[in-house]
């Protein structure tokens, strides 16, 4: 058995040539997930990229009020980033859910997204915010929605030689406030049982004028259920407007029976946790009480 | 908090010095077992079965032999063929021949992760190659993994050589029901008839695992001589060497084994898995080899503790005087025959006085890994069910549930479960300072409730052998053959300070090997600062003797005109009245004056006494989710005289963190084929420090008079309340009785909302 390849190329061109020229190539960023398949041998690659000295990987980079953030950056970082975590604390939280503070110090949101968990915590709270990725492949970049990148459990869109070098982030709405939740059986180092990002926007009198509900481990990728945010939208988020949320919610979870929950606890969490979440961003966007 | 019976006054006894193997421990120097290695050694695996319960047909490991690097390949064949003997080494009884085929199965594997076939080579790469090259023929075999399916007509049989033991006339047929427990007296049927309150229930719980950190690892090196080395972590380095000769039929004392520093145990490392395959290996490729499981491999083939069935029947009078119990339980065996039932049945119900009783503990085979011992084993599961039953009986009752402790807690001079007195024993102390505690007074929030369970475990004294030697500048070191789990080491060190009466820093503590120093049972049962402490005083003791002695025949006067004052010899005789004579003085000339001083102390120690305790548990759930929080939780326990109590309050804070993890989200899962389907610390959840409050453990000091300090064994007693005490604060805090364990969100839920 011989060990993976193991490179550290310095430009984005070389690791798309690196990944394009070997099928089984797995870029590294925080390597949280990779090392651990690695090891278990459920993932045996031919070669691994290490892409995280290659400049603008590392690190939040704020465009007018919009972010970038490098497909390398650990998800501590954004953490210290004090914009971002102010404009999207439901992004920077849901992040900040992953494994525990040694994982978070590595782990990466793009990593996240890309391993293509559907229980990952911080991929509903970015759909919820509306973001978008930057990917490099053989052809050049392109930017593709967050919710475009799972395609199924552990796979995803993206093309032989493709790998994603940022994430963005607009700048946030005025009146806007986001929150993710999720329902784990531990406090900590543990994987969602249901997750919902919720991402809206208040207008002066407490009306509700766009919302994103976003789940995860209630499919095969995440769901953002368009449904739940056109039952808020021309609300002032009161009990029947939380209700029909709550229903819609329910309506699109459509989740597997597993040692991690039970398809009616399952749904019945994702109701529950979407409503909290609604109310927490109601509270950031400005709602009174 | 009480006041000790005999106010003796103590210099070390009850301070907090640092541990003497802090530094190493918390620097990383200190060597675990998976850190060490020997010159030429070789990285060995094993090939663990796949199936749940299957017959080998035949193993073919000639490709794997034939790998380049591969330095042996060994199977159940390389063990000798043994004769049945039950052993009474490390914690409880075990059948040698199981041993072996625990070790290396020989013709079934009856659980999935049973090893079949090991290999030992120059790379662990390589040897996990070789064992890809290793093929097993198997014929599958129906499977059993629950109690009462095992026990149902027609279940799969796991060994056609067992019959029920405990059961009167000898069974003509075998059966999963390795061993059935019987105690009790009296007429249980005729008391719960007239009771004026009674209730039934019937509970359950799941395998749970120890949780060690450190894997199981050793390195072996047999010799073409005949004697073999054994580096390994365990809680009895005895054990293992008993357990390994015995399994290679070879004499104890051939091979040598030293014990490297134990990151955790909890009953779990006081049985051998890897030892005897190492010791083939490096015989067959006379290399010294380590074998070390990964994490998954000790789910899968390590002893959980047993999971279990259990109906309870409770009745009492009026003003709430318990009348009877009934008490009946199957616990999971494992793949063979454990020894929880017996501790089952004698610390179900031991800590009421109830005049009417009936006890009946089963141990079951079914196609699980072995059961072992875990803190405590076999007591917290019956007690979850009989401390759950006496809260809802003191709810039918409108009594407080302490007063109905209270009322019916056994006190010195009770009969025990077994017919003999109670010694002295701290179960209505502890009840009293629960109730004098702020905690059982304190408001409580929205959707939180208060619990309380008491408990106890019978604890053990045994066999220890210690030796105390003065060096040449009168320091002091104490050899023990006690693994160090809980602090062993500075509370040795504490007890023979006392005795000397010098710093504590002059006396260091070692854990020494089996050919340097006499036969000393495993570190467990609670035994330690107890058995071990008592040997530790008895040769401190004698080489205070023989310093006082020494310095008499220098000073040329008797024996009896000397006296130990202030850690230095005073003489009482004559012109030299008032002389004093250190420690190091003494032993400077002790090469000329009488030879070095030394004492050995090699015992069995008795009169040990059992810790009872008595937790406090607030918890808040959360109606809409089923999450169960712990907000508040208090652990009071008799102790005896704790010695350090840094280390007495860890055991208690540690076994009460346990405990609430069985109670809250600790279980095995098996998918439908017979397979562990959480083998790993994500989906086998202990509970990690953010899910626990402060644990404020409150020592009650009730001294045993039969130690020379009052110790009571105190690690195992803090695991066995919480179970029910969490179950009863979720009953408190949301109104409903949960009988099952794990009480995890989606379960409590269920509860919560039975529609659906």
């Amino acid at each position: 058995m011989p060990s993976p390849a193991f490179h550290v190329p310095d430009s984005v061109e070389d690791v798309v040539a690196l990944l394009a020229a070997d099928p089984t190539a797995r870029p590294l960023g925080g390597g949280t997930d990779l090392i651990v398949q690695m090891r278990s041998g459920r993932l045996v690659p031919g070669s691994v990229v290490d892409f995280k000295r290659i400049a603008g990987m590392t690190g939040v980079r704020h465009e007018g009020d919009a972010f970038v953030i490098g497909a390398a950056t650990p998800c501590t970082a954004l953490k210290a980033d004090a914009a971002l975590a102010a404009a999207w604390p439901g992004v920077v939280e849901a992040a900040n859910l992953i494994g525990s503070v040694q994982v978070r110090n590595r782990a990466t949101m793009a990593g996240n997204l890309c391993n293509a968990s559907p229980a990952a915590d911080s991929v509903p709270a970015l759909v919820a915010a509306g973001a978008t990725c930057v990917v490099a492949g053989p052809s050049g970049k392109r930017e593709v929605p967050v919710q475009d990148i799972p395609v199924a459990p552990g796979k995803t869109s993206l093309a032989p030689g493709e790998f994603v070098v940022e994430i963005c982030l607009p700048a946030k709405p005025a009146g806007g406030g986001d929150a993710y939740l999720r329902s784990t059986p531990r406090t900590e180092m543990d994987i969602a049982v249901v997750g919902a990002g919720v991402s809206l926007v208040l207008d002066a009198d407490g009306t509700c004028t766009s919302a994103r509900v976003a789940l995860g481990a209630v499919g095969p990728t995440v769901v953002l259920v368009e449904e739940a945010g056109k039952a808020l939208v021309g609300t002032k988020l009161d009990d029947d407007a939380l209700a029909a949320m709550s229903q819609a919610v329910q309506a699109a979870s459509n989740p597997i029976d597993d040692k991690r929950g039970s398809v009616s606890y399952r749904k019945a969490m994702a109701g529950v946790l979407a409503r909290r979440a609604v109310l927490v961003a109601a509270t950031r966007a400005g709602a009174k009480a | 908090m009480n006041a000790p019976e005999q106010m003796k006054q103590f210099r070390h006894v009850g301070t907090r010095p640092v541990r003497p193997d802090g530094v190493d421990k918390v620097t990383g120097r200190a060597l675990y077992s998976p850190d060490f290695k020997a010159p030429g050694m070789l990285w060995g695996a094993i090939l663990r079965s796949p199936h749940p319960h299957a017959r080998i047909i035949a193993i073919d490991t000639r490709q794997a032999e034939a790998l380049a690097g591969v330095k042996a390949v060994a199977t159940g064949r390389d063990l000798p063929t043994l004769e049945s003997l039950v052993m009474h080494v490390g914690e409880g009884a075990s059948d040698i021949v199981d041993v072996s085929h625990n070790c290396l199965a020989l013709d079934k594997v009856l659980y999935e992760g049973h090893a079949v076939a090991a290999v030992a080579a120059t790379s662990p790469e390589i040897a996990r190659e070789a064992l890809a090259l290793i093929e097993v023929e198997y014929e599958e075999l129906p499977f059993v993994l629950g109690v009462e399916e095992a026990l149902a007509e027609g279940a799969p049989i796991l060994h056609d050589n067992v019959f029920t033991k405990g059961v009167d006339p000898k069974p003509d047929k075998p059966s999963n029901a390795a061993m059935r427990v019987e105690m009790g007296g009296g007429d249980v049927e005729g008391a719960l008839a007239s009771a004026a309150a009674t209730v039934t229930g019937r509970y359950s719980l799941e395998p749970v695992h120890q949780g060690y950190i450190e894997p199981h690892a050793c390195v072996a090196s047999w010799n073409g001589d005949g004697q073999a080395q054994i580096w390994t972590s365990s809680q009895g380095h005895f054990s293992v060497r008993a357990l390994t000769a015995s399994v290679l039929a070879m004499p104890q004392a051939d091979i040598r084994v030293t014990p490297l520093e134990i990151g955790g145990g909890f009953g779990g490392k006081t049985t051998i898995y890897l030892e005897p395959v190492a010791m083939v290996l490096s015989k067959k490729s006379g290399r010294p080899v380590r074998l070390a499981m990964t994490r998954e491999e000790v789910f899968r083939a390590t002893g959980p503790a047993p999971g279990a069935v259990i109906d309870v029947r409770l009745g009492a009078a009026a003003d709430g005087t318990l009348v009877a119990a009934d008490v009946e339980f199957l616990y999971h065996s494992g793949a063979y025959t454990a020894n929880d039932a017996g501790a089952g049945v004698s610390s179900a119900i031991g800590h009421y006085r109830i005049a009417n009783t009936r006890v009946v503990g089963v141990e079951v085979l079914c196609n699980r890994p072995a059961a072992k011992a875990y803190r405590a084993p076999g007591a917290p599961q019956v007690n979850f069910a009989v401390e759950s039953a006496m809260d809802e009986l003191a709810g039918k009752l409108g009594i407080d549930p302490l007063e109905l402790r209270l009322k019916n807690a056994v006190v010195e001079g009770d009969p025990q479960t077994t017919g003999l007195p109670w010694g002295r024993i701290g179960y209505v102390e502890c009840l009293e300072a629960a109730k004098a505690h702020p905690h059982w007074s304190a408001p409580l929030g929205p959707n939180q409730g208060r619990g309380i369970a008491g408990g106890y475990w019978g604890n053990y004294g045994g066999p220890s052998t210690v030796n105390v030697s003065v060096a040449e500048d009168g320091t002091v070191t104490v050899a023990t053959g006690s693994p160090d789990i809980g602090g062993s080491r500075a509370s040795m060190a504490i007890m023979a300070a006392e005795v000397l009466d010098i710093p504590y820093e002059r006396v260091r503590a070692v854990v020494a090997d089996t050919a340097s120093i006499g036969v000393s049972m495993v570190t467990g049962g609670s035994r330690t600062t107890f058995a071990t402490g008592m040997a530790t005083v008895q040769a401190a003791e004698e080489v205070k003797r023989i310093l006082c002695e020494r310095a008499a025949r220098i000073w040329g006067v008797a024996a009896d005109q000397v006296e130990w004052r202030s850690g230095e010899v005073t003489c009482l005789d004559g012109e030299k009245q008032g002389q004093v004579m250190s420690a190091a003085a003494i032993a400077g000339r002790s090469f000329h004056s009488g030879g070095p001083i030394a004492a050995v102390a090699a015992l069995s120690a008795k009169g040990w006494l059992p810790g009872f305790g008595v937790h406090i548990c607030d918890t808040e759930v959360d109606p809409e989710t089923g999450h169960v929080k712990i907000v508040r939780y208090t652990a009071i326990q008799d102790v005896g005289i704790a010695i350090h109590p840094d280390y007495v309050e860890g055991q208690i804070q540690g076994g009460a963190a346990q405990g609430i993890g069985w109670a809250l989200n600790e279980a095995y899962i098996y998918s439908k084929d017979g397979k562990l389907d959480n083998a790993g610390f994500l989906d086998y959840r202990m509970p990690v420090a953010s899910d626990l409050p402060m644990i404020e453990a409150v020592l009650v000091e009730v001294p045993n008079p039969s130690h020379p300090y009052g110790v009571k064994g105190v690690g195992e007693v803090p695991i066995v309340p919480p179970l029910a005490a969490v179950a009863n604060a979720i009953h408190a805090a949301a109104g409903v009785r949960l009988r099952d364990l794990p009480m995890a969100p989606d379960r409590v839920y269920a509860a919560l909302h039975p529609e659906g």
